[in-house]
């Protein structure tokens, strides 16, 4: 038994170093169907592979944002909110040329740099406490109306899965490094005691 | 239901039970109705209790220096630190910081799943039973938020639960994630995961494969027991030494990628807008970096008069071990080594202690501690790693992350203490 143990010990340990190109060893667990993976494979990432078809205008997003989501960010979304949650409802609009002052105020225009992210913020985890109530065409126009808020996106333009990855957010390069990367501290390697 | 009633009848029932006697019989012995069914979750040996002399209480907290209590959706609150004990936070004082309006997800684990999927050869989804099923570790770590003691929010702080309750540590049990994911095998192209909640608001986050692989666990336990719903019953990701919002709660699905996934959280809340790069923002800050501070006496706390004290306290690094921990009780001007408790563990709460004897003057009280990279700041050497003067943290609106300069607690000759940061 402890024999066992301090095998399945190194085997663990072993298998933490080897990353890539292994056997399973438990056989635990079943084999998902492609369409169960397909209902939860929702976060969107830079590429945009996720988006759902679909697609939107500022136009038609000036309405939905006036029902579901003015009461939080105010009504033309330069405004933000009282607080619900834990910190107060964003202005999703203005804020260009503060992030170097006292008060940065970060919104989509001034701070966010993928609009696939706009997209997928909206998607899963808006309105409050509504969350995943909004139809894929509801999110592609409240994310061109709110782009089309920041001056991003003309009022008529549509945007779809293929167009939103391609849009280019103001302060894409204002993060440092420029491109999101990690170096693992030599100092900080294996494991508690 | 009187508590000394099913306490005593709880009593009589186990001293039966030891004499070998059957239960129903006792009823009847003592005279008394048997014992309804529904009373037992009252029962203070059920599921014990703290003494009623005892009032430990989280305080609820939110980011908006309007209403730091948090707003009406805030499921946010914050440990009491004043009255913590070693190293363990109990589970049910455990930092919070997450979005649900009154009561966090009521996840069945006989209905919660975990899937892996993405850059993987066997894409695989799991039961609670079949993870409860896989090799365990234990282990022992801190989660911080990563806006712990922030000055906008907390430039009013009175308490050390205000300044730094932000954190708490726990002996946090599981499947390491290296297991999980070699389980599904993992294809050459995968070099982050996104780790997805089931939370109403779907929280997700990039971790780059390195840390997956490394020491991250996929936690069932926490602290004895099954982790607390405030902390992600039924399963939740601990990623020691990293901002607590790697930390998902609730886990329900891993996906391997090949890039970041952009989330909101990693673009738009986390990122630190520092002055130093000239409005840029810091991307991908993931360490939390060594921080310390004295838990007693502290902000709130009232000495009775002059005479011997142990003075006590945290540290923590996400980096590392904390090697040292030193104490100043004349606002910095020398510095003597604290005593830590045994074993120091790495990414962990460390408890240390020190002796001391006031002399009913006025006194600051102080700690400063060391990782193995380096030692915890001032807050005018903090203020040069962002390049401002040390006046932009009482000022600006800025959200500042990885707050951890050195915490003054100012003793008057009454014998309060007084947070003496601001």
């Amino acid at each position: 038994m402890a024999c066992s143990r301090l095998l399945l010990s190194v085997m663990i340990l072993a298998s933490g170093v080897a990353a890539f190109s292994q056997a399973p060893t438990y056989h635990l667990g079943r084999t998902p169907s492609e369409e169960e993976i397909r209902a939860w494979d929702t976060v969107i990432g830079p590429e945009g592979k996720e988006l759902p078809a679909g697609s939107g205008t500022a136009k038609e997003g000036a309405k939905v944002y006036a029902q579901r989501c003015a009461r939080c960010h105010g009504p033309t979304a330069a405004e933000g909110g009282s607080t619900i949650g834990i910190r107060p409802a964003p202005p999703l609009v203005g804020g260009q040329g503060t992030l170097k002052t006292l008060h940065p105020v970060r919104t989509v225009g001034s701070w966010w740099p993928f609009a696939t992210t706009v997209w997928d913020y909206i998607n899963r985890a808006m309105p409050l406490f509504e969350e995943g109530s909004l139809s894929p065409n509801e999110v592609y126009s409240l994310t061109a109306f709110l782009l089309y808020r920041n001056g991003i996106v003309q009022e008529n333009d549509v945007v779809d899965a293929k167009g939103l990855p391609q849009i280019q957010m103001p302060n894409r390069n204002g993060f440092v490094p420029p491109r999101p990367m990690w170096t693992h501290s030599p100092s900080n390697r294996g494991r508690t005691p | 239901m009187q508590p000394g009633k099913t306490g005593r009848r709880r009593f009589l029932k186990e001293s039966a039970a030891l004499a070998g006697l059957t239960v129903g019989t006792i009823g009847s012995a003592s005279g008394q109705a048997p014992q309804k069914a529904e009373s037992d979750g009252e029962d203070f040996r059920a599921y014990g209790s703290h003494s009623r002399f005892e009032n430990p209480r989280r305080k609820p907290s939110g980011m908006d220096p309007e209403h730091p209590g948090g707003g009406t959706g805030s499921g946010a609150s914050l440990t009491p630190l004043q009255d913590s004990i070693g190293i363990i936070t109990p589970s049910s004082l455990h930092f919070v910081v997450s979005r649900f309006r009154n009561a966090p997800p009521d996840l069945d684990p006989q209905e919660h799943r975990l899937l892996i999927h993405g850059l993987v050869d066997r894409p695989l989804i799991f039961t609670l039973a079949e993870l409860k099923r896989l090799p365990s570790v234990s282990r022992i770590h801190f989660l911080e938020c990563a806006g712990n003691g922030s000055p906008v929010e907390r430039r009013n702080a009175k308490t050390v639960q205000e300044t730094h309750g932000w954190t708490s540590c726990s002996e946090w049990t599981g499947v390491p994630l290296s297991v999980l994911l070699t389980e599904a095998g993992l294809q050459k192209a995968a070099s982050w995961i996104v780790a997805e909640s089931a939370d109403a608001g779907k929280h997700a986050k990039s971790i780059p494969l390195e840390k997956a692989m490394d020491d991250v666990l996929v936690a069932y336990a926490q602290n004895g027991e099954a982790v607390r719903p405030e902390q992600g019953y039924p399963l939740r990701l601990v990623v020691p030494g990293w901002e607590g919002v790697n930390n998902v709660k609730w886990l329900r699905r891993i996906k391997l990628v090949d890039q970041p996934y952009m989330t909101h959280s990693e673009t738009t809340q986390y990122p630190s807008i520092r002055p130093i790069l000239e409005g840029k923002a810091l991307w991908f800050n993931f360490e939390m970096e060594p921080k310390s501070v004295i838990t007693f006496p502290s902000g709130g706390h009232r000495l009775p008069g002059r005479g011997f004290y142990e003075i006590t306290g945290l540290a923590w690094s996400g980096r590392s071990a904390i090697r040292s921990v030193e104490v100043s009780v004349d606002g910095g001007k020398t510095w003597k080594h604290a005593e830590l408790q045994a074993p120091v563990l790495r990414m962990a709460h460390t408890r240390f202690r020190f002796a001391w004897n006031w002399d009913g003057e006025e006194a600051v009280l102080q700690s400063r501690c060391t990782d193995e990279k380096g030692v915890q700041p001032t807050l005018t050497a903090l203020a040069k790693i962002w390049g401002v003067n040390p006046d932009y943290f009482n000022t600006t609106l800025n959200r500042i992350n990885h707050f951890n300069p050195i915490q003054p607690w100012n003793v008057t000759r009454d014998g309060s203490v007084l947070n003496g940061l601001f």
